[in-house]
């Protein structure tokens, strides 16, 4: 597939200009897969703030909703995949959600760009992968000079630490995590401000995965961009993001600073999947985990969804609304529980103190 | 070391851990066991190049004992697994059970179970759980003389054995009803039903969601409680082989590098290898980023680097690790590691950094008991 066709960069206001770094806000985003009856809400009502040069992990379980959260973002969910609701705008000027194809083909990889799990398998097998960063660059920056096209492979190549005479390698001559090296790679070919990521290193060995995580802090750290980083391990995801959303069955159910939701955590789920990972210190002892299993969204339970899991349960959860994130902690985070109310005695697991 | 989970809402019971080597042999060892694949079929006279994918591999399971091996994709580990179960022909070295040369067959089978890490894969989309469950016990003349109802009554109990209760509403349905955990769990079921005394689970919770992960280590845990079932758990998560096992044994490029009691072994990691590892898993109260020592990958088994196999990888690395492969140093009586940092009598020549390597970390062992180091047979579990 050749992408000769030309994509016009569209002018967007600096955060600059607006004094203001959000970069992308989505309001009451919901998705579904399916029309009427049968359909399965996939994505219920999530709100949620991408700022500039911030790390925000987006943690769940398979079948949670968080893929598709990240596609709905970028307008490049597919159907039987449809968004029914919400707003999402880019740069508080942009609305995502009206733009038109041309737009969104502007704005996606100058300024969003997506790396998915198995992504390292995106290569064209074929095509050598200095073909491939030409593709991009002259798709995006029409008239763009041989020397300097050349000479900016080069130089993305060296940014995720793989020497520039592999530009001449075909994809099968690299490793998975070369082949991902030159994913993160292509998706920074045109410096843009949010990078999309969903399970970038779940496929690899830990070391490898850990040697792509530090150079993408050093690359955020030095080029600024911010990240959505999906993945399902809640432990990575505490060293590396600045906050964290844990979604449950579609929806959001607590987020906050990273450091905060791993010490004291305040929704149920939260403390449980905390609780799932087998610490690497310390006395061994037994760890529950989260009894049963994740709900069928075909058939979604009543009221609170983790509720026929939570072991603080009440009547209210399973009668009642879902509840929504209620703002816990003066504000500085939030929790989609009951508990927290502030009308209930919460138990003292979920009322830690952050800093102890 | 460090504290507790600060979210761990309190009550810390410790599982019973019987500490492996109580006075009864082992169950199922392994000597110098080695396999090399072929790369391709050979032809007349010539020398078909091998994966060296399992190099020269003893261990010992005791009764009773849970042991982990622990390493990367590449490491060997489920080809170890496998050569265990008998499923594959080790190109060298031998298999003991209760100390006597293992026959690959069907008393073999009856005694070692192997569970595979995809639960859907592993069971067939077209046949129920009672099929399933009830298939191994006619094979192997276990529900001999009884009916369907007393067959239904053993299936029934290997599935309360795994804690799908009710089981009379698990034993009609098919896998596709099934969650990812229940699947694992009638793998387990499945293998249970021979009433196995070893358990090979290959990578049993790795397929499955964070949160029910924990539930099946907990089954692996209460099998060997209450049944005294041997595991030899395989997989690429130390923090969980550190939750769940008595002794981790580290694998590396189709070798043991290291082997220590659980705890030990994470918490004073004394080969290279294991530190590297350490330093990569994700850890939540590390207060800084780690520092990797020991970038880059596990190297090409078809010509696997002279000496040790770490060694360019090895920030430790010096001459003699180019030079000949480390034997197995004693670091107490159950601590053992294969790495040249533990000799003490190397000669100046022998001990010289390799170029480009950190000399001040240099000779000094990377961490370690003082205890007396001295080359010892491998010696994994006891």
């Amino acid at each position: 597939m050749s992408m000769e066709e030309v994509i016009p960069p569209v002018r967007v206001a600096t955060a600059e200009q607006h004094g203001s770094d959000t970069l992308i806000e989505v309001t009451g985003l919901h998705a579904d897969y399916g029309f009427g009856e049968g359909s399965v809400h996939a994505v219920v009502d999530v709100d949620l703030t991408l700022h500039r040069g911030e790390v925000l992990g987006l943690a769940g379980e398979s079948g949670s909703g968080k893929s598709t959260l990240a596609y709905a973002i970028t307008r490049l969910l597919r159907p039987p995949g449809i968004i029914t609701a919400g707003r999402v705008r880019f740069r508080e000027s942009v609305d995502l959600m009206s733009a038109t194809e041309h737009e969104l083909r502007g704005l996606r990889w100058n300024e969003i760009a997506v790396v998915l799990q198995s992504s390292m398998n995106a290569l064209n097998p074929v095509l050598r992968i200095g073909t491939q960063f030409a593709d991009v660059l002259r798709a995006h920056q029409p008239g763009i000079r041989q020397t300097a096209m050349r000479q900016r492979s080069e130089e993305l190549l060296e940014m995720v630490g793989i020497p520039a005479d592999r530009l001449h390698s075909y994809p099968h001559e690299l490793s998975g995590g070369m082949r991902q090296r030159v994913m993160i790679a292509t998706a920074l070919a045109l410096d843009p401000a949010v990078v999309i990521m969903d399970e970038p290193t779940t496929a690899l060995d830990v070391v490898t995965q850990r040697e792509i995580l530090q150079e993408l802090t050093a690359l955020r750290d030095r080029l600024g961009f911010a990240v959505l980083f999906i993945s399902h391990d809640l432990s990575l995801l505490v060293e590396i993001a600045d906050s964290i959303a844990v979604m449950y069955a579609g929806r959001l159910v607590e987020r906050g600073p990273a450091n905060a939701v791993y010490r004291a955590p305040r929704h149920p789920y939260s403390l449980g999947l905390l609780n799932s990972f087998p610490p690497l210190h310390g006395p061994r002892r037994t760890m529950e985990g989260i009894p049963g299993s994740p709900p069928d969204l075909r058939t979604p339970p009543s009221g609170c969804a983790f509720h026929p899991r939570c072991r603080y349960t009440f009547d209210k959860c399973q009668a009642g609304p879902h509840p929504p994130l209620l703002a816990v902690d003066a504000g500085s985070r939030a929790a989609a529980c009951w508990l927290q109310d502030g009308t209930r005695t919460v138990p003292d697991e979920l009322a830690l103190e952050v800093f102890s | 070391m460090s504290e507790q989970h600060p979210a761990a809402g309190g009550e810390p019971e410790m599982r019973p851990v019987s500490v492996s080597g109580n006075g009864r042999g082992p169950v199922l060892e392994a000597k110098g066991l080695t396999k090399h694949f072929p790369v391709h079929r050979a032809r007349l006279g010539a020398k078909v190049p091998v994966v060296h994918a399992v190099e020269d591999v003893t261990l010992a399971l005791p009764a009773a004992g849970i042991i982990a091996i622990v390493g990367e994709s590449g490491s060997g580990k489920s080809t170890l697994a496998r050569l265990l179960a008998r499923l594959i022909k080790p190109t060298a070295g031998t298999v003991l059970l209760d100390g006597k040369p293992a026959v690959a067959g069907r008393r073999y089978a009856r005694a070692v179970q192997l569970v595979l890490q995809d639960p859907f894969a592993s069971l067939n989309p077209v046949h129920s759980v009672r099929y399933h469950l009830a298939r191994p016990l006619q094979v192997h003349g276990l529900a001999d003389g009884a009916d369907q109802k007393g067959l239904d009554g053993l299936v029934t109990g290997l599935l309360e054995r795994v804690a799908l209760t009710p089981a009379d509403q698990f034993i009609t349905k098919y896998p596709h009803e099934l969650s990812g955990g229940q699947r694992q769990r009638v793998a387990i079921a499945r293998a249970l039903a021979v009433q196995p005394r070893v358990l090979l689970a290959d990578e049993p919770v790795s397929m499955l969601d964070v949160s029910i992960r924990l539930g099946v280590l907990n089954l692996l845990a209460d099998l060997r409680a209450r049944d005294g079932l041997a595991i030899l758990y395989v997989t690429h998560d130390i923090a969980s082989a550190r939750y769940l096992a008595d002794v981790i044994t580290v694998m590396y490029a189709g070798q043991v590098v290291e082997s220590g009691p659980a705890a030990v072994l994470t918490d004073e990691p004394a080969h290279p290898y294991t530190q590297l590892l350490l330093s990569a898993a994700p850890d939540p109260d590390r207060a800084a980023p780690p520092s990797l020592a020991g970038r880059g990958a596990p190297p090409n088994l078809i010509r696997p680097p002279a000496g040790c196999r770490f060694h360019p990888r090895c920030p430790h690395a010096m001459a003699v690790c180019e030079q000949a492969a480390p034997p197995t140093f004693a670091l107490s009586a159950a601590h053992s590691s294969a790495c040249w940092l533990h000799a003490l009598d190397l000669t100046a020549d022998q001990s010289r950094p390799l170029q480009g390597r950190d000399r001040t970390s240099g000779h000094e062992p990377p961490q370690g008991p003082g205890e007396e180091k001295q080359p010892s047979t491998p010696n994994a579990s006891t």
